[in-house]
């Protein structure tokens, strides 16, 4: 953990000097005004449009070098501690459900909710959780079809069905 | 005109049996919008607007239409506390204080007592801000119009301050996460200049060969509060919770009855501390315009905590911490009607949809609106009453029904509740790209988590970001620069300066204790 | 399960095709929900628009799928124009537009939209704008108006919905034609404007009548001079800027477009829903109640009407230096 403590705060603060050149930006209409022209005041007195994202990154930069003092002092209970930043349970299941939620909003992109809804939860619940076929079809076909009444038909927030939408056609000459 | 009879009038009216219907409907619709993460009040009231429609048509007058949108919207606000206890995904801004010790709550298994004590304190917080509502709603509205841009960036100096505490002990961590917060409500279009802002291009905008590869222009909405807090709530706290428990979850008791939620309400009285704190407070950070009900609850959890003699039990499941800011947000939203109905302004997004719902009713709603309209005006308020009633009897009754989902194995419960985040986070804005923001910022906070790196300020600072920079920089612009305007008007003054010694408090005896130490 | 997918899909073309063979005979209509999108967010005066529209179309039932509300506020609309532009099925995409309309891809060439290929579908209004202060000013006409403001120079206030805006517009025309210098304070929303007006925070605006009506009809703010070509029916005593003397009027469009790339069968559908909706007794009303000018126009009519206007906010954005 110690050392995840410090790989932390090192990209955190990269992270923070890079929101502090973006917030230099200026208008891109007009390219004869230089970075970090807007994050004082300006000439009638009021902060520029990069005032408050660039001294709160510029804060946010100064606390992760806080964060590596304690660090280096070992004040910190992470700095202390010899645990594993993440043991090898806690990685594979990183993988198993993150990756799943990945592959999940892909599916989303390209067959549309109602689909990935059934093969993503086929997956958790069959591959993941170890329920038997029967509960898992049942959830996995039903949840979707109570969503679909939920928000397409109950509240008309229609969600997007990819390729899947010629399906869709009678259902909504049915029900809306 | 006397308040008294025009009351009794009202609620009369608020009785009859086609409003009283409309009621039960309302608040049933309500509360279960508000329990879906990602949907809230405003999603029930802007969906059936349309059909508020022809309810004018069949009674003819605007009132039994406005009782409908406002039962969902006390419904929506009991509703809200349903998810951030049981399923730990705070639904609006408003419940994210709920969090902090409902979640805790649920976690030790005593779920029912959290939701009881919850649905109890919104209770009282909305029925105390109808009495004053009904008592001064006039002249309150002059003290709203008072408070310009000035007062309402000192009014969120406080709200900070407030929270500073929040953080835990880990003060470098905390200011990163504020501050984190702070910038990202910042991405979008600059309302002061109109000019874009921070929007990253992809992946990094630094590599030409990279530009175009993904679509970015979803930063142009800017990031919304439900992205980052459905991220974190939703993926990166349960993805925590899955392997810091080994995915062995107990939520709650075996057995819960009807004898166990009776139990849970008459321990009740030992919330009363929040309760109160959280009544007051609410209502009067309510009716300020602008400010809205997420800043009330979270001071009401703050100044709950600084009251209490057992400030460390906060944050671990103390009863006080679910009734504060349950209190203060019911309470909040019934002021946030007063600026609506008295001023024309919304004070919040769902406000301002019954703004337009008033309007396309053909009612003025402005500073006559009370003298005007009384025939809709008494009637409301005295909905107002009924709702309340209504809710408190439907949560109580639907409380069993909502511990029988945390019963569920938690290998059925996690996914439900992914699939929940993601079709939520799409239904808030209908844009695919939120959802994947969500997914990463889920991600990113599950490795911040592990470090203990504090979160709830991020999400709360992404909420008060947007309304505290407009209005420090529209206040500087009116005094050409000055600082000297937060100190010199009267009400601006002494907020400001409780402010500052409230936020420097802690720091200075953080320093003192330091040096005392070595 | 990949061969029952493709069965199920193979069905679903089917029933696609027999759908629309059906549907040929008669004239066109929308085969699922509508995405109608708002270039503003919620609550707004545009957002209002399109619910009292949608609500229309719903108690009327006038169309066979709903309209389903969607508010994309973004960059001043850009994000509604980059989505509208983007979208897979232009004959269910319809868009409610205000000013930024024109604005927009001005001031933001990078985001390539070109108005002109939207589909007129047909405007719905034009909103007016009127000067207002408030009461306690003690100003009762134009001219002790800019007595006042020229006396105070810069710590004149006023307030206005965003930046390069409508009220921005009007405010600099101001300046220019009147060598006043008033101090524009950009605002969220014209709610908060009127408000902070009648709380005496900001000393003008120039807010639709809809914003400040609530505030004029309780005698704290009052109007001063409308920036339309004729006197409104609702302020009979208020002169325009034109009796001033100064050749200047301005109008806000409430239109409905259709998504580029619609076709022509839709946009006669959509053209002739919103007829309908225009036509009604709902709109009519809210048109005269809030003070809204400008008759329905659609097709070619519509589209020369945009082009004049985009050739107007260019020069005006030009010369008050937004853009280059």
């Amino acid at each position: 953990m110690r050392r995840a403590e410090l790989v932390t705060a090192v990209v955190l603060a990269f992270f923070s000097m890079y929101l502090m050149w973006k917030s230099g930006e200026g208008p891109s209409w007009d390219p004869d005004i230089a970075r970090f022209d807007n994050i004082g005041f300006d000439e009638t007195g009021t902060p520029g449009s990069g005032f408050w994202p660039f001294w709160l990154s510029l804060a946010m930069l100064l606390s992760c070098f806080w964060i590596m003092v304690n660090w280096w002092r070992r004040t910190s209970p992470p700095s202390q501690s010899t645990e594993p930043y993440m043991d090898s349970y806690s990685k594979r299941w990183l993988v198993y459900v993150g990756g799943g939620l990945f592959a999940f909003l892909g599916l989303i992109e390209w067959m549309g909710f109602y689909a990935a809804i059934f093969f993503f939860l086929i997956y958790y619940l069959r591959f993941l959780g170890k329920h038997a076929w029967r509960r898992t079809l049942l959830i996995s076909v039903l949840t979707p079809v109570f969503c679909f009444f939920f928000f397409d038909v109950a509240m008309r927030i229609v969600l997007p069905k990819g390729i899947t939408e010629p399906l869709f056609l009678p259902l909504y000459e049915i029900f809306l | 005109m006397e308040i008294l009879p025009s009351l009794v009038d009202g609620i009369y009216q608020a009785l009859m049996p086609l409003n009283l219907a409309l009621c039960v409907v309302g608040v049933v619709v309500g509360l279960f919008v508000g329990a879906m993460p990602g949907l809230g009040s405003v999603n029930g009231v802007a969906i059936l607007l349309p059909f508020t429609f022809v309810i004018q048509d069949m009674t003819g007058s605007a009132t039994s239409p406005m009782i409908f949108l406002a039962a969902i919207y006390y419904g929506a606000m009991y509703g809200g506390a349903i998810s951030s206890i049981t399923l730990g995904i705070p639904g609006a801004s408003t419940a994210v204080a709920t969090t902090f010790d409902g979640r805790p709550l649920a976690l030790k298994g005593f779920a029912e007592r959290a939701l009881v004590t919850a649905a109890i304190a919104s209770f009282i917080g909305a029925t105390v801000a109808n009495v004053f509502f009904t008592a001064f709603a006039p002249p309150l509205a002059t003290v709203a119009l008072k408070f310009g841009n000035p007062e309402i960036f000192a009014l969120m100096l406080l709200a900070f301050s407030t929270f500073i505490g929040l953080g835990g002990d880990d003060i470098p961590k905390t200011i990163i996460s504020i501050a984190l917060g702070l910038v990202l409500a910042t991405v979008g279009f600059d309302i002061i200049t109109g000019e874009p802002r921070l929007q990253f291009g992809d992946p990094f905008d630094l590599f030409p060969a990279t530009a175009g590869l993904i679509d970015t222009t979803g930063f142009s909405h800017g990031i919304r509060f439900l992205v980052l807090a459905i991220g974190v709530y939703g993926i990166g706290e349960m993805i925590w919770t899955i392997n810091s428990t080994r995915g062995e979850v107990h939520m709650t008791e075996a057995n819960v009855n009807f004898k166990s939620v009776m139990a849970a309400i008459r321990k009740f009285p030992e919330a009363w501390k929040g309760t109160t704190v959280g009544s007051f407070l609410g209502f009067f950070v309510g009716i300020l315009p602008a400010a809205g009900a997420t800043p009330g609850s979270l001071m009401a959890y703050g100044v709950t905590k600084m009251l209490s003699k057992d400030k460390d039990s906060f944050g671990k499941g103390n009863v006080n911490g679910v009734a504060a800011p349950e209190a203060a947000n019911n309470s909040a939203s019934t002021g946030a009607m007063l600026p609506m109905m008295t001023l024309g302004i919304p004070g919040s997004p769902t406000t301002a949809v019954l703004l337009a719902g008033m309007v396309i009713w053909g009612l003025q709603p402005g500073p006559l609106l009370f003298a005007d309209q009384p025939d809709f005006v008494w009637p409301l308020i005295g909905s107002f009453y009924v709702s309340n009633l209504v809710a408190v009897l439907v949560n109580l009754a639907f409380i069993p029904v909502f511990l029988w989902m945390l019963r569920m194995p938690f290998t059925i419960l996690a996914p439900m509740i992914f699939v929940l985040s993601v079709i939520g986070t799409y239904a808030a804005y209908q844009n695919m790209f939120d959802v994947w923001l969500m997914l990463l910022f889920g991600i990113g906070a599950y490795f911040l988590r592990i470090l203990d790196y504090p979160l709830a300020p991020a999400v709360l600072a992404i909420v008060l970001g947007p309304i505290a920079e407009p209005t420090l920089r529209q206040s500087l612009l009116l005094s050409d620069g000055s600082f000297s305007i937060f100190f010199n008007r009267p009400i601006a003054g002494p907020i400001t300066v409780i402010a500052i010694i409230l936020i420097f408090l802690p720091l200075v005896s953080w320093v003192v204790k330091r040096a005392r130490g070595k | 399960m990949s061969i029952s997918l493709k069965k199920l899909a193979t069905a679903g073309i089917m029933t696609l095709v027999a759908l629309g063979v059906s549907s040929a005979a008669k004239a066109w209509e929308p085969t699922k929900p509508v995405d109608f999108v708002i270039m503003a967010g919620k609550g707004g005066g545009a957002d209002k628009m399109a619910r009292l529209m949608q609500a229309i179309v719903e108690k009327e039932d006038l169309s066979s799928r709903p309209l389903v509300p969607t508010n994309k506020s973004g960059g001043s609309g850009a994000e509604a124009l980059v989505h509208m532009k983007g979208v897979t099925d232009p004959d269910h995409t319809i868009m409610v537009t205000l000013n930024s309309f024109f604005t927009t891809p001005l001031r933001q060439p990078g985001l390539d939209v070109d108005i002109m290929k939207f589909a007129p579908v047909g405007r719905m209004a034009e909103d007016t704008f009127l000067l207002w202060v408030n009461k306690k000013e003690g100003i009762n006409s134009f001219d002790e108006f800019l007595a006042e403001a020229k006396k105070r120079g810069s710590g004149w206030v006023m307030g206005g919905t965003g930046k390069n805006s409508e009220d921005n517009i009007i405010t600099d025309h101001l300046n220019t034609a009147y060598g006043l210098s008033i101090k524009y304070i950009p605002y969220k929303g014209g709610g908060a404007v009127a408000k902070d007006l009648a709380g005496e925070q900001i000393h003008s605006s120039v807010n639709n009548p809809s914003e400040a009506l609530g505030f004029y009809e309780s005698g704290d703010v009052i109007p001063l001079v409308a920036f339309t070509d004729e006197r409104l029916p609702l302020f009979p005593d208020v002169p325009t800027l034109k009796e001033t003397g100064s050749d200047f009027s301005y109008f806000m469009q409430r239109s409905v477009v259709g998504a580029p790339g619609m076709s022509d069968e839709a946009l006669e559908y959509f053209s002739g829903l919103f007829t309908k909706v225009y036509e009604s007794e709902d709109w009519q009303n809210y048109k005269s109640s809030k003070s809204l000018m400008g008759d329905f126009m659609a097709g070619s009519e519509l589209a020369s009407y945009w082009d004049v206007q985009r050739t107007r906010h260019e020069s005006i954005l030009k010369a008050s230096g937004a853009i280059k």
